[in-house]
């Protein structure tokens, strides 16, 4: 499992690259790429900074990757979330799983990105033509990471 | 017994500044009265902050967390990356 916090942007087709060279049991790779939306909440935003707690953020997706990998018989993880200024269209963040059916590959991806949501310790603040602002938490986040069972199913 | 204190986000920024070192008397244990000595010093926002989240030594506490000497204590809102 590869984990990484950094400013700088990434290449997402070497990344996915390295993530299966090499492997011949791999027989699926899924991928998520969030980006910088223009719009959020019907405001134009201009920027994005993001802050994260340095320590603990590495420690908790380590913990979200070890539960998925306790659920799906996955080979390989890439976790890739940037912080700092950002601004709209920017990659964010990048979740990569791979597996030798995509079946695991798809659903270990989902998992990973809907945990790393509501328990990475990760806070966004947005500009917009009214100033400067900490991005409220979203119910539907919560409720998206409570969906999936211990056994590896979404309710 | 001393504990270093991590603020981050909208906390941080109200507060103007990352963290705190503090000396605790005997009788606070736990994050809740470590929480409460906070807020009696003066961060009100610890009180009134909605669904705040606390941390101590870089897991999830609750508010009967014990607290103990060198421990890091990080007090934040909801998260919001991804």
């Amino acid at each position: 499992m590869s984990i990484r916090i950094q400013e700088a942007d990434f290449d997402l087709a070497a990344e996915l690259a390295e993530l299966r060279a090499g492997d011949p049991r791999i027989g699926a790779l899924t991928s998520f790429v969030g980006f910088v939306r223009d719009i959020n909440d019907g405001n134009s935003v201009s920027e994005m900074m993001l802050e994260h707690y340095p320590g603990m953020c590495e420690k908790a997706l380590a913990e979200i990757v070890s539960a998925a990998k306790a659920r799906w018989e996955i080979v390989g993880v890439r976790v890739i979330h940037r912080v700092g200024r950002l601004q709209p269209g920017d990659q964010v963040v990048l979740v990569a799983v791979t597996s030798a059916h995509r079946g695991a590959a798809f659903a270990a991806c989902e998992f990973i990105m809907d945990y790393l949501k509501t328990r990475a310790p990760f806070w966004k603040r947005e500009t917009t033509p009214n100033g400067a602002h900490w991005v409220d938490a979203r119910e539907s986040d919560d409720s998206a990471a409570t969906r999936w069972t211990p056994d590896g199913h979404r309710q | 017994m001393s504990v270093r204190i991590l603020y981050f986000a909208g906390l941080r920024e109200a507060f103007g500044c990352p963290g705190e070192n503090l000396d605790l008397p005997a009788a606070v244990s736990n994050v809740g009265a470590l929480r409460a000595l906070l807020v009696a010093q003066g961060r009100d926002l610890l009180a009134s902050a909605k669904n705040l989240r606390c941390a101590v030594n870089q897991e999830m506490a609750a508010a009967d967390t014990p607290v103990a000497d060198g421990d890091e204590v990080a007090f934040f809102p909801p998260v919001t990356g991804g």
